[in-house]
């Protein structure tokens, strides 16, 4: 059983602001259901760039509802460059600190925070930056950069407890560390080599990293996926058994498809679905 | 209403005429039963008779029982002392949806250098029995498949996969810890060698447990010590928690029928009614092979976590699939390897009953637990989404 405060159970069973703004200046959405946990946040300003209304629709643990609550509790009233300085940890302690394997709910209201003021700003939705470390919650380098750095982490729990990378199947946590040392300035990063590839071999290459690496990790899930064609750079694909109809498919296939043919084949490559 | 507890599967009441049966033997019984002198000696009396509980509600000889601490310790003994008889065979197989005291037992083994194969179940949680039979070799040392599976309570044909693997000269375990006391056991008529049974699930206390070990069957202790447990594992017996073990095996064996009629009536009711009263939920597992105290029910669209938690206000116990609940980030190795998608694997809750549990308390479960999923939804993005989504089809 969680240590959860009174103050977290007050705004997971009582939570404020739950619902949507039917005609909002910015919405951020970020989570999945594949993640469990995913939350969509609402902002309506006002002509002076204030935060007039913020509502929130939370699929999560109760630390997650608590905080989307926190959240819009926070920022309702407050102009936008405000709201905009508001860290994953204000949001912590503003409910009276969270359990640290939770602190990820934080993170995620955050996230959606920023998203939410992009949108009003009308910024295009920033591309996913970096490469994918953790594919289970399809995590990416810049990520984890960015939150041992804002925090001060110190050990792969920590960031498990931010970022849920590393928690899932473990695979990547020798990644993390690296991370983690690199941060913290104990290694320097290692560049990756650049290289250049024939058709013939880009082609060939891509086989095998399907046959070798991605296949076996998606029929142990009960998918599977084939290689169509391959133009250019373009690499054609079609999802099969579970993945075809699962609702994180198009996260599997860019965090983790692309990010691996990118990593084992060649930086340039796109993955695109043939329906 | 007080507790309502209906998370049996996690751990049970202790019967109070188990706890009567033991509490002398945590006060004015206190002799060791290796003592030569009767002080001693009539504890060991005491536990010969636990012992005969014990293997008369599994259908086995008294010699066949070894007491130990618990399911986890019954499973590793029988699978290092497996290895270790056979220490030429390199591989090993169990299922994808078992208990983590073999599970990771497995993928320690795995790690050491054995080749491990991990028998897949279907969308119904039943076993791949074509897969597990076609992966069996000569280097195949040991097979070990649960009775029924703690999170859905599908039951496995643990006898029919015993009698072909030990058609193939393997030696068959079976972590039954779920399934006894809710089913019937004849482990004379079987050809099962090895069997965990854990004592706190059938309202004896934690601490205790016990490994059915067939006769004959090639063996080599976990616990190197003195001669107790006929020189099978070492240490002073646990003596209370032994006696405590034996009524409660007495009294199950006379509740069966109960567990069976009463207990799966109550299930019954709860299943139906949950699902008659709440939309967009169904049952994991197939119902047809299930241990009849044990349902396990997916609400799309909402986190097991803020059930629970929402549930713990009205003082109802269950638990669930969910990854938020256990600490892990991923939901359900057993409700994943079943192919439950994610809309429900975070959102299954599992409800296991014992004979405590009234029709009253089902009651009361049925009055609070819809609102809450409706509360959840109604906060969840894609709760939302899936209405607005049906509205357009309709």
């Amino acid at each position: 059983m969680w240590d959860y405060n009174s103050k977290v159970k007050d705004h997971f069973l009582n939570p404020r602001n739950v619902g949507e703004i039917p005609d909002p200046d910015g919405v951020g959405e970020v989570g999945s259901l594949a993640c469990g946990d995913a939350l969509k946040l609402y902002i309506k300003t006002d002509d002076q760039n204030r935060i007039k209304d913020a509502k929130f629709q939370t699929f999560g643990c109760a630390s997650a509802i608590a905080s989307s609550s926190a959240l819009t509790e926070m920022i309702i009233g407050l102009p936008l460059q405000e709201a905009r300085k508001i860290t994953n940890d204000d949001i912590a302690d503003y409910l009276g600190g969270l359990p640290k394997e939770k602190m990820h709910c934080s993170v995620m209201g955050r996230d959606a925070l920023e998203k939410a003021i992009a949108d009003i700003k009308g910024e295009a939705e920033k591309p996913v930056e970096g490469q994918i470390v953790c594919e289970c919650f399809g995590v990416t380098d810049r990520e984890i950069e960015r939150v041992v750095k804002e925090n001060h982490l110190k050990t792969i729990e920590d960031v498990t407890g931010y970022v849920k990378a590393g928690g899932g199947c473990g695979k990547c946590q020798e990644k993390i560390q690296v991370i983690l040392d690199t941060v913290t300035g104990q290694k320097k990063p290692v560049g990756k080599k650049p290289s250049k590839l024939t058709n013939i071999q880009k082609i060939r290459l891509i086989e095998e990293t399907l046959e070798r690496e991605i296949k076996p990790s998606l029929q142990k899930d009960g998918g599977d996926i084939a290689l169509i064609d391959v133009e250019g750079d373009r690499v054609f694909v079609k999802l099969q058994g579970t993945c075809a109809s699962c609702a994180a498919s198009q996260v599997t296939l860019k965090h983790y498809v692309e990010t691996r043919l990118r990593d084992l084949v060649t930086p340039e490559l796109t993955v695109e679905e043939v329906q | 209403m007080g507790v309502v507890y209906v998370d049996n599967n996690a751990t049970t009441k202790v019967a109070p005429e188990v706890v009567e049966e033991m509490l002398p033997y945590l006060g004015e019984h206190y002799g060791n039963p290796s003592s030569i002198h009767s002080f001693g000696g009539d504890v060991g009396r005491k536990i010969t008779r636990a012992r005969q509980k014990v293997a008369s509600l599994l259908g086995a000889l008294p010699e066949e029982i070894i007491f130990t601490s618990c399911g986890t310790e019954s499973d590793s003994t029988a699978i290092l002392a497996t290895l270790d008889a056979y220490p030429d065979k390199k591989h090993i197989v169990t299922t994808r949806v078992e208990h983590p005291a073999v599970k990771n037992m497995y993928e320690h083994l795995s790690r050491k250098g054995y080749r491990t194969t991990f028998v897949p179940v279907d969308r119904k949680g039943n076993l791949d029995l074509e897969y597990l039979y076609r992966n069996l070799t000569d280097d195949t040392a040991i097979v070990s498949i649960m009775w029924a599976n703690n999170e859905t309570g599908v039951i496995f044909p643990v006898e029919e996969i015993a009698r072909t693997v030990k058609g193939k000269g393997i030696v068959f375990h079976t972590d039954a810890v779920q399934a006894v006391g809710k089913i019937p056991f004849n482990l004379n008529n079987s050809r099962i060698d090895m069997l965990s049974l854990s004592g706190h699930k059938l309202h004896a206390p934690k601490g205790v447990g016990v490994l059915y070990l067939r006769k004959g069957t090639k063996f080599s202790p976990f616990l190197i010590g003195g001669h107790q447990e006929g020189g099978r594992r070492g240490g002073t017996e646990n003596v209370a928690s032994m006696i405590a073990l034996g009524k409660s095996a007495e009294l199950a064996e006379s509740n069966l029928k109960e567990e069976n009629d009463r207990v799966k009536y109550l299930r019954d009711t709860l299943e139906t009614g949950l699902l008659e009263s709440v939309s967009n939920t169904y049952v994991n597992g197939d119902t047809k092979h299930r241990l009849p105290n044990t349902t396990s029910i997916a609400f799309e669209y909402v986190e097991g976590e803020s059930i629970l938690i929402m549930m713990d206000q009205f003082g109802i116990c269950a638990s669930s699939g969910s990854a938020c609940t256990s600490g892990s980030l991923e939901p359900s190795h057993v409700l994943r390897a079943m192919g439950v998608p994610f809309t429900a694997a975070h959102g299954s809750i599992r409800f296991s009953l014992s004979i405590y549990n009234t029709e009253s308390e089902i009651d009361f479960i049925l009055e609070k637990l819809p609102p809450v999923i409706e509360k959840l939804r109604q906060m969840s993005p894609f709760w939302q989404e899936f209405k607005k989504q049906s509205e357009q089809k309709s």
